[in-house]
């Protein structure tokens, strides 16, 4: 608003000790996602040494695939569990894109380019959300129901629209879930993304610098420089051993960067938070909540259209199961599994994949040992469970120590 | 022109001794009906820079009423409102907002998951054209603006507004009102929820406000605050103006009777039918 002060004039809120903001972090329950990171390798640990062909290049790609579709569905409900609604649409949402870009690229139907094909099952799913959204947001019915009547809604669309099974017979189309890039453009995207990042990062700090602003946590700050282009560099060449970098990857992480920047660095995202934590304060301080809201659901909408087709293009098929199954309770499971707060303001859009991540990781692994489907969902249900316990307990420790 | 027949030494606009300026914000002969519910009848009403302007009254003597007129909350029936001497027409709280008119409500309005920085900037963050946001020039504003309020007990500007305390978390939205060139700062109940070490942190920003020399007016049922506060005393009863009293010359006493019991004045002063039977 106003031009800064001279920077010799301000003082920075005191800094304190590293170890005495992590105790702070632990006794207030503020982990973020800590704890699930930590669950995450032990389970992957303990899948290495107990099933074979776990811990391969092919399954780790295996993995990122089978995760990809529901990742970028598990990001848009992020976004609606921070403004405190949920979204029960978005797997038949997926279903409905998956079943339009079937049925644009037919052969024997409208046989649109594939880039045309994308655009408007995206768009259609975003046109969906917007819909959802404005009878959220400007008529007052609650976004449970809205959206669980957009679950048979979009369901019965779905089996109306399809016949039977439709092939995706559109290489450029399976591509999203099939492709893999040359070695050499997986380095390339390493650097880029690693390099995005640490620039990212620094930048940030560097221009609070300029302002008189000490870099709050420079052990922290140089941890997450070094941590994330370690995991860049190392998550490439795993992969490479096997087909290269899947494209549904540079999907997942494109979109993880910039739904964060959005979610972080944007006048749009703060007022997400502000929407979710007060609604009311929110609206006093001038912000548009409706508008909020919508764009919300749109977001919700067009994630889970480019989710949608990333799962079609897997099965290189559409049928009338699309967007079935546990697809929703994945996505939402996702979504809250890797920390976000169901009551609205808490939560980050990395919470989606490392939530994905772990479901996909525990039934890759169960699969792998041969037990039964049943069983999995027992295990994710009870993963899920434990998740969302461990988060309330903490909280509720942090109202006993006091403010 | 007698005062009432009543012991206390009533001061009525009229009488007050030209202190200093004209008033900052009048209001002249506010009057709402929310309605079959007469809210407010022919109010009057006025704060000066630099003074802290008390509003007291029962529940339902129409405090609250009058400051949503001021905030542009709920339009007024009939009446003026005069900022600066001229007058000026508020349809919403962005044409309050635009006057340097900023109200902290009893609830707050702060968002408890986002930090001290982003609950002053909310709905005004700083940002870029591209909708990017500047946190470091709002951080340094931060800073300076709890500086000057000598707002010293919270510790870091960058945690959450729910680990504050209730004294810290009145002192965020105070200075939320304040940092946006505000003249004109409306208090409602600062204290109704403070232990007392708390309230007394309050009660010395509320000081603070007045010596930078804006005009304060502070709503509040609790008479200790408002004597130690307060230059001038206005007190509502049943939606009309019982009178204003200076502070230096009344006792909580009298302003409690004039509270329950005292008798409505008309506009110039000039005592209501019911309020001289005699």
């Amino acid at each position: 608003m106003t031009a800064a002060t001279p920077a010799p004039e301000v003082e920075t809120a005191e800094l304190e000790p590293l170890s005495t903001r992590i105790r702070d972090a632990v006794r207030s329950g503020n982990l973020g996602s800590g704890p699930v990171i930590l669950a995450l390798g032990i389970i992957v640990l303990v899948f290495s040494q107990t099933a074979n062909n776990f811990f391969t290049p092919g399954n780790f790609t295996n993995i990122i695939t089978q995760m990809a579709g529901t990742c970028l569905i598990a990001y848009g409900v992020v976004f609606v569990l921070l403004i405190g609604e949920i979204d029960l649409s978005v797997s038949f949402i997926s279903g409905m894109a998956g079943a339009v870009v079937a049925e644009l690229q037919l052969p024997t139907g409208p046989h649109l380019p594939w880039y045309l094909c994308v655009f408007l099952a995206i768009l259609a799913a975003t046109a969906i959300g917007a819909f959802q959204g404005s009878v959220i947001a400007l008529v007052g019915v609650p976004s449970f129901v809205v959206t669980l009547a957009g679950f048979e809604i979009w369901q019965g669309a779905i089996q109306n629209v399809l016949g039977g099974v439709v092939v995706i017979q559109d290489n450029m189309i399976n591509n999203f879930s099939n492709y893999f890039f040359s070695t050499t453009a997986g380095w390339i995207m390493a650097g880029i993304v690693s390099a995005a990042y640490v620039g990212g990062m620094l930048g940030a700090a560097w221009s609070g610098r300029r302002h008189g602003i000490a870099i709050r946590d420079p052990l922290v700050l140089a941890l997450k420089v070094i941590v994330v282009p370690v995991v860049a560099v190392l998550t490439v060449y795993i992969l490479n051993k096997d087909r290269g970098v899947p494209f549904a990857l540079l999907l997942v992480v494109g979109a993880l960067l910039v739904w964060t920047f959005v979610a972080k660095r944007t006048t749009f995202g703060r007022h997400i938070y502000a929407v979710g934590g007060n609604a009311e304060a929110a609206r006093r301080a001038g912000i548009n909540v409706p508008r909020i809201r919508i764009v919300v659901f749109m977001i919700s909408g067009a994630m889970s259209g480019l989710g949608g087709i990333v799962l079609a293009a897997r099965l290189n098929s559409v049928d009338l199961n699309a967007g079935g199954g546990t697809l929703l309770i994945d996505a939402i499971s996702a979504a809250v599994i890797g920390g976000t707060s169901l009551f609205g303001g808490r939560g980050e859009i990395r919470n989606a994949l490392i939530g994905a991540a772990m479901i996909s990781t525990v039934s890759n692994g169960m699969f792998i040992l041969g037990y039964k489907t049943g069983t999995i969902f027992i295990v994710t249900g009870v993963i899920l469970l434990l998740a969302v316990t461990f988060d309330t307990v903490v909280r509720r420790l942090q109202v006993r120590s006091g403010r | 022109m007698e005062a009432p027949n009543r012991a206390p030494p009533l001061v009525l606009w009229y009488e007050t001794p030209a202190v200093s300026d004209t008033p900052l914000l009048e209001l002249r002969g506010v009057t709402k009906s929310f309605g079959s519910v007469q809210a407010l009848t022919d109010v009057d009403f006025e704060v000066r820079n630099g003074e802290v302007m008390a509003l007291v009254g029962d529940n339902g003597a129409g405090k609250s009423t009058l400051i949503k007129c001021v905030a542009g909350i709920h339009p007024m029936d009939e009446g003026e409102i005069l900022f600066d001497g001229e007058p000026v027409s508020i349809h919403g709280p962005k044409d309050a907002a635009k006057l340097g008119i900023e109200v902290v409500y009893q609830d707050l309005a702060l968002c408890d998951n986002l930090d001290v920085v982003q609950n002053m900037y909310l709905g005004r963050e700083a940002h870029d054209r591209f909708h990017i946001l500047k946190e470091p020039p709002m951080e340094a504003k931060t800073v300076e603006t709890l500086k000057s309020l000598r707002v010293t007990t919270i510790r870091s500007i960058r945690q959450a507004v729910a680990t504050l305390s209730g004294g810290q978390r009145q002192s965020v939205a105070v200075a939320r009102a304040v940092m946006w060139n505000s003249r004109l700062v409306i208090l409602d109940e600062p204290t109704a929820a403070l232990g007392v070490v708390q309230t007394e942190q309050v009660l010395a920003l509320v000081n603070r406000l007045a010596e930078q020399g804006l005009a304060v007016v502070l709503i509040s049922h609790n008479l200790h605050d408002i004597f130690e506060t307060a230059t001038r005393i206005a007190v509502l009863r049943l939606g009309r103006n019982v009178g204003v009293y200076e502070r230096a010359k009344t006792t909580q006493q009298q302003v409690v009777e004039a509270i329950t019991a005292g008798a409505p004045t008309k506009v110039a002063g000039i005592p209501s039918t019911q309020a001289a039977p005699a």
